[in-house]
Formats: structure tokens, C-alpha cells, sequence
């Protein structure tokens, strides 16, 4: 291991060793015991997730490996059938999502949800919080909202500038490309003032050439002193970006770490990548052994 | 047939009380439909509780201000039980939610147990004299060039327009505020708003509660040119209400009023050049009350072809609004 990345790891993790459930040196957002059952389907049993403050986090898995489903309970889209979960030590659990960007979480969408019938800068706009014109008695009068109306034009107008949508800004946001549509989700968000940015899929069908300046929005995220936690299925862009890898199967969390250890691992390769896509997952998440397996078997800090 | 008395009856529409009232009806659609993206299929609900509550409220002696206030009390009391169950889950449930609450409700007034509060299918009548005694116009007839017309159907049209007029201005400065923006974000999508930290179910409550409102006062304008009847407030007037918003343009402030005039206007027309040929004799294969009914066939069609090939309506953007929920 390098230096730069036993560095990485001792200021993430302190001494402990990498493990699923591994308790992190400033955790933003804690979960415990989370499970959800769709009928017979166990779709979520994470025993403990930490995710460390000010890093880049990212969640890997197969399909079907319950992320999606861990971003709507962690955020409240979806209830959980048991569990606790933690934002900034603050019990989320029962919390409508609503309520959550005003703490300082916010999410994107896997199928992104731009508000189509609004323009760019609409979208852009609309997403502030704290507008004295969204409250009904106020809206009937513009010297009460247009100067905060106006601030927000400029903020949004910067952020616009930085992910080059600048001059779509009075285009209806159904017009955008695919991949501008992701952007803009992404800009959005960072209009609410996040300290957690939750990116369900934000590469998923950009085009390569786009694909660059969003990794390098990513990164700059972080620099501004945000938490980055997204799901991702492109382990290059993962390798390339994350300081902190959790894989996730079968809705368990079956290994974590630096992004050089964890993606070498055979079981994450073998659950994530289907390389051997004829065994049984559940070699990866422990449900069950095979003598033959143990090599590959990943540490389990909850059993 | 008499073509100056069949296009001078379709032009009075235009600023008829009646006319008034269904456009302010379809404005509180608007604000529904349009922009919140809310599928309420029982305005005549509202309409109902509006003309009931006025009507009872001033024959048993209440001031025309306070029978207001009760029509439009009472119809924030229905929004809060149509709304509360039904905002939470997905469109299509208010949509079946409102179109029952209509039906039960008109059933309700309509049953002989109600009698003597509601005159069951006697209908209501005797409750113009508040609105006459706030009258300032001296009595007499005022020829307005196409009708003649007396001071108290003056007065009503004096009120009634005055009433869109003000409210055309009230919603216009909503929709173009931040709360209308959150409106119409809900109306695109709505966990994308809330997941930007919007309150979705207090904006769509109150949404539905100022078209209903809208409802509500378009029901005692449209009481107070004639009596209150039962029968008037079927699903018909609904299906009449949402031609109206659908023709003008849905996500629009003077759509509806347009709409509401071409309406009435056509129902006028073809109103009297079908009597017009029975009289004459062209028509020979139908009475006259059947020929009345084509009428209503025809704004059924209309619907459909407007649903099919202008969504958008008169005014509407085709990109911002069309029929495609």
C-alpha cells in the first residue's frame, strides 16, 4: 500500500482495520440494524454502515444489491422495516424527506427527475431553501421575495456556469440531454447548501466526453468541504475518484475499503462484476460457505 | 330563421353572469389541474357548497357578507376532508375521491329528508335579496346594445366580471411567484420538490383550497341570476368545467375565461341554428327538445377533439401544458 493511501485510511478509520461496519475516526451519517423485506425478499439487512465526513464515498453492487433501496430508507422515500440511522448524531428515522436538505442532506435520483415544464434556471431556482416567496401570503407581494429572487439568479447563474448550462438557462429542462439532465440534477442540489450529497448513478448514460468534467465536479464537491456518497457501477470512475469504497450484496454490506484494496478483492469482484456469474452470491455475503471458498471470503466485523 | 336574434343571444353570453361563474369555476381548475398538476374531477362539489351554503345561509336570514363567508368557510372544510386522505397518495385517487364527494353530496341535497333545509329536488329560491339591496345602480332598463336588461342583472354582471377580473390578478401574481414555481414543480414532479425540501402536502393542500374557494364563489354566482336546482350540479357541470379549462388553456390565467366565453357562445350558436332549421322545418326528424340535447353531444365531441388535437387549448404553450397526465 501506498503512502498516500495508508495516509487516506489512518485519517479515515484510525488504526482499525478495513472491515464491513468499520467505525469511522468523524462519521456524517451512521446507520444500524437497517433491514427492509419485500415479502420473501430480504432487500436490505445492513448490521452498521459509517460514512466518514468529507470524503468520497462510493456504494457499489450488483444489481440488485439494494442501493437504491438503502438511498430511499436513508432518506426517507422509503420506510424500513427496523433500524436507526444518523445524520450529524441526528436520529432520521420517521423523518419526512422533506425535512432532511434543511439538515443538510440531499439526494439525486437514479432516473433523473428534472422538473421537465420548468426552465433551467427555474429548476435552478426553485431548489433554494428558505424562500420568503414560497410562503402563500408572502407570494401575493414581489417587494417581499424579489431581492432574494435576485440573489439566487446569481448564485445559480455561477453554479450553472460550472457545469456548463449556462446558456440552457431558459431552455425547459424536458429539451436537456440525458447526461445535462444528470448535471443539472447535480447543480440543483447544491443549491439546497448540502453538507451530504447522496448521487444515485450520476454517470449512468453520460457520454464519456461529459463524463470527465463530472467526475471533476465531484471531486470539487469535496473541496468545498462536502460529503459525496454515490452509487456507481463503472469501477473505473469509482478507482479514479473515491477515497472510500463500500460494496453492498444481496442488501448487505459485504466488503469496505480503500478503493486499490476492496476492488482487488475476489468476492467483491466475483459479487460485483459477475466474473463468475454462474456461483451463488451468497458466497459473498456469508449466506453460505463452501470449503473451497474461504480464500475469498471477506472479513465480517458483525458475525 | 331570425340569424341577428341567434347571433346577438350568442353575444350576450359573452359577458352573461353564467359565463362569469364557469370561467371562475375553471380557474379554480386551473390552479388545480394546471398548474398543481391535481386531477379534481368534482368542482361541481365545490359549486355545490358554495350555492347551498349562500342560498340556506341568506333565506334563514344571514347578511350577504357573512353567507359568503360561510360558502367559502365550508368549502375549506371540504377540501380538508377530500385532501387529507387523498394528497398523500397518487393523483389518480383524487381524481375518483372528488368525483364520488360530488355525487354524494348532490344525492344528499337531493334527498327528501333534507326538505326543509334543502328543498330536495325543489331546489332553493328567494335568496337574491342581499346581493339586490347592495345595489347601487337607481332601477330601471339599461340597454347594453345587443340585450336590454334590468339593474339588478346589471349590478350581477357589474360583480361578477369585477370578481374574474380580480381574480385573473390574484392568481397571476401567485403563479409567478416562488410558490407558484414550487406549484408547477409539484405539478412535474413531485418527489424530485420534495426531495429539494419543499413541503409538498401543505403546497397541494392549499393549492386545492384556492381552487376550491374558486369553486365555491363561482357556485353563488352562478345561483344568483336564477334559483338553486339540484340537477344543475351533476357530473355534467363538471365534464362543462373542465371543456371550459381544456378549450382556454390549462396551465393559463385567461384561458379559462376565454374558454368559458367560446363555450357559451357555441352552446348559443348551435343552440339556435338547431331550433332555427326544426322551425323551419329543415329538420324535420327531431323535436326541439332533442334537438337541445345534440347540443351537449356536440361540446362531448369537442372534448374529444380538443383532447386529441390542440391539448394545449387557445392560449396554452404546447410545451408547458397539454392533456397528458
Amino acid at each position: 500500500m501506498s503512502k498516500a493511501n495508508k495516509a487516506t485510511q489512518k485519517s479515515l478509520i484510525g488504526d482499525l482495520k478495513p472491515a464491513p461496519g468499520v467505525k469511522k475516526v468523524d462519521p456524517i451519517l451512521v446507520a444500524d440494524g437497517v433491514s427492509k423485506r419485500y415479502g420473501g425478499l430480504q432487500a436490505i439487512d445492513v448490521a452498521h454502515i459509517e460514512i466518514p465526513k468529507n470524503a468520497i464515498v462510493a456504494l457499489i453492487g450488483p444489481n440488485g444489491a439494494g442501493k437504491t433501496t438503502l438511498f430511499n430508507i436513508l432518506t426517507g422515500f422509503e420506510t424500513a422495516d427496523s433500524g436507526e440511522w444518523y445524520f450529524d448524531n441526528k436520529p432520521l428515522r420517521g423523518k419526512a424527506p422533506h425535512l432532511l436538505p434543511k439538515m443538510g442532506m440531499v439526494r439525486t435520483f437514479q432516473l433523473t427527475k428534472v422538473l421537465g415544464l420548468l426552465t433551467v434556471m427555474e429548476n435552478m431556482k426553485l431548489a433554494s431553501l428558505k424562500q420568503v416567496g414560497e410562503r402563500l401570503l408572502a407570494s401575493f407581494f414581489p417587494l417581499l421575495w424579489r431581492g432574494q429572487d435576485n440573489s439566487l439568479e446569481l448564485e445559480a447563474t455561477e453554479i450553472l456556469r460550472r457545469f456548463k448550462l449556462l446558456e440552457k438557462k431558459a431552455d425547459f429542462a424536458a429539451g436537456l440531454s440525458g447526461g445535462q439532465r444528470k448535471l443539472l440534477e447535480m447543480a440543483r442540489a447544491l443549491m439546497t447548501h448540502p453538507k451530504l450529497i447522496m448521487l444515485d448513478e450520476p454517470m449512468a448514460g453520460v457520454n464519456p466526453a461529459l463524463t470527465e468534467s463530472l467526475l471533476d465536479h465531484i471531486i470539487d464537491l469535496k473541496e468545498q468541504g462536502m460529503t459525496v456518497l454515490f452509487v456507481e457501477h463503472d469501477v473505473a470512475m469509482v478507482r479514479k475518484i473515491s477515497d472510500w469504497v463500500i460494496v453492498m450484496a444481496e442488501g448487505k454490506i459485504v466488503a469496505e475499503g480503500l478503493p486499490d484494496q476492496v476492488l482487488k478483492e475476489s468476492a467483491v469482484i466475483d459479487a460485483y462484476l459477475g466474473s463468475h456469474q454462474d456461483s451463488d452470491l451468497g458466497l459473498a455475503t456469508g449466506r453460505i460457505t463452501l470449503p473451497s471458498s474461504s480464500k475469498t471470503k471477506p472479513t465480517r466485523s458483525d458475525k | 330563421m331570425d340569424f341577428q336574434n341567434i347571433l346577438f343571444n350568442a353575444l350576450n353570453e359573452i359577458l352573461s353572469p353564467t359565463t362569469a361563474a364557469y370561467a371562475l369555476a375553471a380557474m379554480g381548475l386551473a390552479v388545480h389541474f394546471g398548474y398543481t398538476g391535481l386531477l379534481n374531477f368534482g368542482q361541481a362539489a365545490y359549486m355545490l357548497v358554495g350555492s347551498y351554503s349562500f342560498a340556506i345561509a341568506t333565506i334563514s336570514g344571514w347578511p350577504f357578507f357573512g353567507a359568503l363567508a360561510l360558502g367559502i368557510a365550508l368549502s375549506l372544510v371540504l377540501t380538508v376532508i377530500l385532501g387529507i386522505p387523498t394528497l398523500r397518495l397518487r393523483a389518480d385517487y383524487l381524481a375518483i375521491v372528488t368525483i364520488g364527494a360530488a355525487e354524494i353530496l348532490r344525492y344528499t341535497v337531493t334527498t327528501t329528508g333534507m326538505s326543509k333545509i334543502t328543498g330536495a329536488s325543489e331546489g332553493l329560491s328567494g335568496f337574491k335579496g342581499t346581493f339586490a339591496q347592495l345595489n347601487p345602480i337607481p332601477a330601471g332598463t339599461y340597454d347594453l346594445g345587443i340585450i336590454v336588461i334590468n339593474e339588478y342583472d346589471l349590478w350581477l354582471r357589474i360583480t361578477g366580471w369585477s370578481l374574474v377580473a380580480l381574480v385573473a390578478l390574484l392568481l397571476f401574481l401567485l403563479m409567478r411567484s416562488p410558490w407558484g414555481r414550487v406549484l408547477k414543480g409539484i405539478r412535474e414532479d413531485e418527489d424530485a420538490v420534495r426531495s429539494l425540501g419543499k413541503n409538498v402536502f401543505v403546497l397541494k393542500m392549499q393549492a386545492l383550497a384556492i381552487g376550491g374557494v374558486l369553486g365555491s364563489l363561482a357556485g353563488i354566482l352562478f345561483i344568483l341570476p336564477r334559483s338553486v336546482q339540484p340537477g344543475n350540479y351533476a357530473t355534467t357541470l363538471t365534464f362543462f368545467v373542465w371543456t371550459i379549462l381544456l378549450l382556454g388553456g390549462a396551465a393559463t390565467i385567461l384561458g379559462p375565461v376565454l374558454g368559458a366565453m367560446t363555450f357559451w357562445v357555441i352552446l348559443s350558436l348551435t343552440q339556435g341554428i338547431l331550433f332555427g332549421l326544426v322551425d323551419s322545418g329543415i329538420i324535420s326528424f327531431m323535436s326541439v327538445t332533442q334537438v337541445g340535447q345534440i347540443r351537449f353531444m356536440l361540446v362531448g365531441l369537442l372534448l374529444m377533439l380538443l383532447v386529441i388535437y390542440r391539448p394545449q387549448g387557445i392560449l396554452g404553450n404546447k410545451k408547458e401544458m397539454s392533456f397528458g397526465v
